[in-house]
């Protein structure tokens, strides 16, 4: 295990641990308000200092930690397995498969999906829990999410289809499900991964853009994106730099399970 | 009443005459309409303040009513009828003359319903049609099928529009005129060359050759353009945005005290709504709403939300209203025990730190309000961490406006609201359509078709016996029990009044920024721009 393998290895397990031992690091909890300190810098009671509630920063960020490593790999996994299903099948089989399959994943591209996820909280009861509503936000983003990969994959599988070592396995006699499985799909490795990895923040920042539809984490209890909304208060920010924390711990985090990941690959060729 | 004068606003630190220049700053949503009659948006508001001529003028300073287009005007006693003595030799700003006809044109399609005129509805007294009377040029009379209380001062939001131009309600009186507009982006107005009216030493104004406004929904953007020396005003200033910019700048921001504005907290009492029935009891119950309002900390909300630039609320007009203001009344104490215990003595019971009523239901109920206001939502979390300190689950919801409006409005399909009302008249008049319990905006249960309550059923009497009124001691008793009778019963949980705080460049000369909107711009035609 090389050295920058090591690092991201102990990186990740710290965050992760931190979040777990959340309840012991930050006993207080995420919710608390301290009301004569709104938004002071970190000091020895704030770590991160606290926000224009008078909440612990440093808490809200190990407890959104919690939220958001749960929950957005889960839906960038959602999606990469349903542009997997459908664009990488649809690559291989071609011809009228890949064009009905496109055509739907066009159609799907194409629809308002503002209007469904407005009418998704118009269907959901005003009174559900936060988790219950970050659950559904995360599933409906999973579920949407998969479109471009899918087009992404459709391509890949498409070439793959007609490449030397699928010809030569057809001519060994592999066929149908074994051929897809496991000769094409793992080909689609590369693709996969990078979508699933550039999924994650996105759907993370989508997350704290649907708050405005009423989707989203629901006060008090806090997300990644939540946090970074905060960056939108372009004016403080230079003052308040520590507000850059979780921006910073989402992209440490990212290329951490990145760096893992490649490293791996490289071993396995 | 007779008025006669040719008054002009007064304001403090007049400078010497200069001319030209370019006022800049920004409407923060696109005009919905240049038309000043459909007016009901903020953006189309600022842009016929700028542009409309009016017979008469409330001074935003003063809080008086002056001329404008009306040398002198009498409102009869029986608040029916008023006549207006108009200026002469006044002309559009495409040179098209102005008289009594075009007040006459005015009226009659302010007043016709096909129109839905906003600024209509205020004059809506009673069925039957409104007669306009053209007796000279400069002479009109005007009556309406039923008395209207604070007739004159409601012609403060009518622009008069020419009959007989050919650019419609392109040709206006007031100091500007519409030189471009570019959707998304900006509108530019340009001095109305044939403006009528000139200060003190016969220079024509206005002083400005022109203003910009930009188009910027984005608040940050607004202040960091505004630091940069892009903007030279902004003219709502957020309580945080005002306290960085005082900590640099101390010379550039104003606190004119407390605004009309409020902001209220209301549970959904319309009986056929779709949410429990159980919950529907609580929300009508008067003592469950004094309970919740007492159990609400309205100093944490000024401080920690508005960083001190609020006061707490009373009732439903603000202190800075200082006419109609009820003055004997205090805002509501803070006492969570004193809330818990009534709320105890109406049945309801603390079990494992959750509230319950007297048939088991625990207090869950969720607070929705318009996504994107981070007022708003900070208030609803503060709210919600003061209720649960006896025992009552708050869900804080955020919603697009269209969709909350439509729970608000139509589906009738939420439980408690947060909103703010924007108040642009002094006169209770104004709030007919908040109070009348058959009113489309009588929020917490509209359109009744009688009173449901004993207490909105006087509320009625006494704002129409109000409107009704010519003789300003009566209006005012009715109005002072009127709010008495709403801090009673808290159909609206009056939370804050928000301080007026502005901006304004020291490029700016004579600004003044007062409470009544709009705040930095009122006296547009007497601002100064020195050159960057």
């Amino acid at each position: 295990m090389n050295l920058w393998r090591k690092l991201a290895c102990a990186l990740l397990a710290i965050v992760l641990c931190a979040s777990a031992a959340a309840n012991w690091l930050a006993p207080e909890g995420y919710a608390r308000q301290d009301r004569e300190a709104i938004s002071v810098p970190p000091s020895r009671a704030h770590w991160l200092g606290t926000d224009e509630l008078g909440r612990d920063r440093f808490a809200r960020v190990l407890y959104g930690t919690r939220i958001s490593l749960l929950l957005a790999p889960a839906a960038a996994l959602l999606s990469t397995i349903m542009a997997a299903l459908i664009g990488g099948l649809a690559g291989y089989l071609g011809g009228a498969w890949a064009r009905m399959a496109m055509a739907v994943t066009d159609l799907f591209l194409s629809l308002p999906w503002l209007f469904l996820l407005i009418t998704a909280r118009a269907l959901m009861p005003l009174n559900v829990s936060p988790l219950f509503s970050v659950i559904v936000t995360f599933l409906l983003l999973g579920l949407l999410g998969w479109t471009t990969a899918a087009r992404i994959l459709c391509a890949s599988a498409g070439s793959l289809r007609t490449a030397d070592f699928v010809r030569q396995a057809r001519a060994a006699g592999v066929r149908g499900q074994r051929l897809f499985w496991i000769h094409v799909m793992p080909n689609l490795k590369p693709v996969l991964y990078a979508q699933f990895w550039i999924s994650i923040p996105v759907f993370i920042l989508s997350e704290a853009n649907l708050g405005i539809l009423g989707l989203g984490v629901a006060e008090p209890m806090p997300s990644w994106g939540s946090l970074l909304k905060e960056l939108e208060g372009l004016v403080s920010v230079g003052e308040e730099p520590w507000k850059f924390v979780p921006l910073a711990l989402l992209i440490l985090v990212v290329m951490s399970f990145q760096f893992l990941l490649s490293n791996q690959e490289e071993v396995a060729a | 009443m007779l008025v006669a004068a040719l008054g002009v606003a007064s304001f403090v630190g007049q400078a010497a005459a200069q001319t030209g220049g370019e006022l800049r700053f920004c409407l923060r949503m696109e005009p919905k309409t240049f038309d000043p009659l459909k007016v009901e948006d903020e953006a189309s508001a600022a842009i016929r303040y700028l542009t409309g001529g009016t017979l008469v003028r409330v001074n935003r300073q003063s809080q008086e009513l002056e001329p404008e287009l009306a040398l002198a005007w009498k409102v009869s006693k029986d608040g029916r009828q008023i006549s207006f003595r108009l200026r002469s030799g006044v002309s559009f700003s495409d040179g098209t003359p102005f008289s009594a006809e075009d007040v006459a044109y005015t009226m009659q399609q302010l007043m016709d319903p096909a129109l839905h005129s906003p600024t209509g509805d205020a004059f809506r007294s009673g069925a039957g049609s409104v007669e306009t009377k053209v007796i000279s040029p400069t002479q009109i009379s005007i009556t309406f099928p039923a008395p209207v209380a604070g007739l004159d001062r409601l012609f403060d939001q009518v622009a008069i529009l020419s009959q007989h131009s050919p650019k419609k309600e392109l040709a206006v009186l007031g100091p500007f005129m519409l030189g471009e507009y570019k959707p998304g982006a900006s509108v530019l107005l340009k001095r109305n060359p044939n403006y009528w009216k000139a200060d003190e030493q016969g220079h024509k104004l206005p002083y400005l050759d022109s203003i910009h406004l930009d188009i910027q929904t984005n608040r940050d953007v607004e202040m960091l353009r505004f630091k940069r020396g892009e903007l030279d005003l902004i003219n709502s200033l957020d309580s945080e945005y005002f306290d960085k910019l005082a900590a640099t700048s101390p010379q550039l921001v104003h606190d004119a005290g407390p605004s009309l504005d409020s902001e209220q907290l209301w549970f959904n009492e319309v009986a056929k709504s779709p949410i429990p029935a159980y919950k529907t009891i609580w929300f009508r119950s008067a003592s469950f709403r004094r309970a919740i309002s007492e159990a609400i900390n309205r100093e944490d909300l000024s401080r920690v939300v508005f960083h001190g630039h609020a006061q707490p609320a009373v009732g439903p007009f603000s202190p800075a209203n200082k006419f109609w203001f009820n003055s004997k009344l205090k805002p509501q104490v803070y006492d969570s025990n004193a809330a818990l215990k009534a709320l105890q003595s109406d049945g309801f019971r603390l079990e494992n730190g959750t509230l319950k009523d007297k048939d088991g239901n625990a207090v869950v109920f969720s607070i929705i309000t318009n996504a994107g206001s981070k007022t708003r939502e900070r208030m609803a979390v503060l709210i919600q961490d003061d209720l649960q300190k006896i025992g009552i689950h708050v869900n804080v919801v955020t919603l697009d406006f269209p969709s909350l409006i439509e729970r608000m409005t139509q589906t009738f399909d939420y439980e408690a609201i947060i909103l703010g009302l924007t108040n642009v008249d002094l006169d209770p008049n104004g709030e007919m359509n908040v109070w009348l319990s058959s009113a489309e905006n009588h929020q917490w249960n509209p359109q009744q078709k009688t009173p449901e309550t004993a207490w909105e059923a006087e509320i009625d009497r006494l704002m129409r016996a109000q409107a009704s009124s010519t003789d300003p001691k009566k209006r005012k008793e009715a109005f002072d029990r009127v709010q008495e009778i709403v801090v009673e019963q808290e159909p609206f949980i009056f939370l804050i009044n928000k301080n007026s705080l502005s901006a304004v460049s020291t490029t700016v000369h004579n600004a003044v920024p007062v409470i009544l909107s709009p705040q930095t711009f009122w006296n547009a035609e007497r601002l100064t721009v020195a050159a960057k």
